[in-house]
């Protein structure tokens, strides 16, 4: 369960992260106030475009407007022409660039989780989209629609919610943001390496909270089952250790019995739930393929496996006390 | 000089709480029992038989008296002392076999030879012993693999594997229909006269005592 949750969080991330890097970008322009994980809606204007165009050593500028989705998605408004200038484009494996005000492309991932094809019509912000086409996974986003058509929808005609800008050089990009951060005061400005790095779950305070609580949730759960688990069996090998004890086994010896067969257990637990994980993976990636995106976290094992064999310890060692505290005779006539 | 017994117990006293109630198990026992000889004690239900055999296990302490193995008193034994008399003294055969259901006949064995500080390799003597019992050949199996004879021939087995001065058996046959009691009480005579194995054996049942090369009665707690 642990680690299924972290190699979501992780997973989610990293593949946002991805997506921001294949946009080709260099430097990012985000609304003032925002965050810069935050959502925003459009609040720029699009007129910043062609300023931002005729600062020095910029070669490419594109902007977006994003709106977020219910659940985990949004869907990107993008202008074509000037994202391809940036990106190289999108690579579509199926049908081609949008033509018709209401097309919609959507990346691969996406079109399996919702089965659509080419021609297929697709229901968001309750608007009808035709799938115009589907692209390889890995670029700006998953659900991308003609710029104007999404800021129409949004009430949001002319203004954008993000700005990408390509440097003409990678050894001008500190040059570019440093004259964007001069002349656009109050605007949030990152390099795009700023803002990938910043995509990890301790960046996102919320999501760090979640996982402690889950992890606590986790160790809360996992010991009360191991304690229950472990007081039930010694409590059915009531017998057994009364004959351990019978035939001369000490306290010690039947205290190192319990823990090494918990320990076994543990590590065993371990190994299995490590394995549920890559099953975990490969079932998200079956039904939710654009949404939830899982990673292996190997940092994480040791520590998921320390978890569980602290709690199994911890679960064991009253119903252990209690087993070899036991009077033999008693054990003996337990049925 | 004559030779000291190997049990020797006088005066003992056992009496348990129940709740409120004092229950005098034991009421004043008097019994020597000598190196190597066979020993059967009798008695109806509630005479106290097998609150002996739990004193002399060292399963439970005694009120007050003497009850001394091979010289050690048992009275006033801390709990490591007890363990240590189980693992060294006495071997302990059971009515209801008490075999751990989920270790092989010869891993039951193994592990009280291990608990013994007597390594996990059977000797030649041994073997043999495994071969008179008849079980030589179902040392891979289970508990529930093996009828009631065969794991109370295990469980002797188990009993005299780290040599113990004393063999306890309580209500050995309790549990077996007459021709396995037979095997049993043959071969249980066989160890004492083969081994010279000391044994005291606790039984109901008169026909079984009469294996025994001594018989005593018990009632009320007390010998008589």
């Amino acid at each position: 369960m642990i680690l299924t949750l972290v190699g979501v969080s992780y997973g989610t991330l990293d593949s946002s992260a991805r997506r921001a890097r294949g946009v080709g970008a260099d430097i990012m322009v985000r609304p003032p106030g925002s965050s810069i994980l935050g959502l925003s809606t459009a609040p720029m204007t699009d007129k910043l475009l062609d300023f931002v165009a005729q600062q020095p050593d910029v070669a490419a500028v594109t902007g977006m407007a994003v709106q977020p989705l219910s659940g985990f998605g949004s869907i990107t408004g993008v202008d074509l022409n000037s994202f391809s200038r940036m990106s190289g484009g999108f690579h579509f494996l199926a049908g081609g660039p949008f033509q018709a005000d209401q097309d919609v492309i959507v990346d691969e991932y996406y079109a399996r989780e919702k089965r659509l094809h080419v021609g297929d019509n697709l229901t968001l912000m309750n608007h009808q989209w035709r799938v115009a086409g589907v692209f390889e996974s890995g670029k700006l986003a998953r659900i991308c629609v003609k710029l104007p058509v999404l800021q129409t929808l949004m009430g949001n005609p002319h203004r954008l919610s993000l700005i990408y800008v390509k440097a003409d050089s990678s050894d001008h990009i500190q040059e570019v943001l440093n004259n964007l951060r001069e002349k656009m005061k109050g605007y949030p400005i990152y390099t795009m390496e700023e803002f990938t790095s910043q995509l990890t779950v301790n960046s996102v305070g919320l999501l760090r909270n979640f996982i402690d609580v889950v992890i606590g949730v986790a160790v809360v759960v996992g010991f009360i089952v191991v304690f229950m688990g472990m007081y039930t069996a010694v409590l059915e090998r009531t017998r057994e250790i009364g004959i351990l004890k019978a035939v001369g086994g000490s306290s010690g010896f039947i205290l190192n019995l319990l823990v090494r067969e918990t320990l076994l257990l543990s590590i065993l637990g371990t190994i299995v739930g490590i394995g549920l994980t890559y099953g975990a993976k490969a079932l998200l990636e079956a039904t939710f393929p654009s949404s939830l995106t899982e990673e292996i976290v190997y940092s994480w094992w040791p520590i998921s496996g320390g978890i569980a064999i602290a709690g199994s310890l911890l679960g064991v060692i009253v119903p252990a006390v209690k087993a070899v505290k036991q009077d033999v005779t008693e054990a003996l006539s337990y049925e | 000089m004559s030779e000291e017994p190997l049990i020797h117990i006088s005066n003992l006293y056992k009496t348990y709480h129940v709740g409120d109630v004092d229950v005098h198990a034991l009421q004043g026992v008097d019994l020597d029992v000598q190196k190597g000889e066979f020993v059967s004690v009798v008695g109806a239900s509630g005479s106290g038989k097998s609150t002996l055999f739990n004193v002399l296990g060292g399963l439970t302490s005694p009120t007050s008296g003497t009850a001394k193995i091979d010289g050690k008193d048992l009275a006033g034994l801390s709990n490591r002392e007890r363990t240590e008399l189980r693992k060294k003294k006495v071997g302990f055969v059971f009515q209801k076999y008490n075999l751990l259901p989920t270790l092989t006949a010869e891993d039951n064995i193994r592990i009280v030879q291990y608990i013994g500080d007597r390594g996990q390799t059977f000797s030649a003597e041994f073997k043999q012993v495994l071969s008179v019992l008849g079980i030589a050949d179902r040392m891979k199996h289970k508990p529930r693999a093996l009828s009631g004879g065969q794991q109370q021939r295990v469980a002797i087995a188990r009993a005299i594997v780290n040599e113990p001065a004393i063999l306890l058996a309580d209500e050995p046959t309790g549990n077996l229909d007459s021709q396995n009691s037979l095997a049993v009480l043959e071969l249980l005579k066989d160890l004492n006269e083969r081994l010279g194995q000391t044994i005291l054996m606790i039984t109901h049942n008169d026909e079984a005592a009469a294996f025994a090369s001594r018989k005593i009665r018990m009632l009320d707690g007390r010998v008589v």
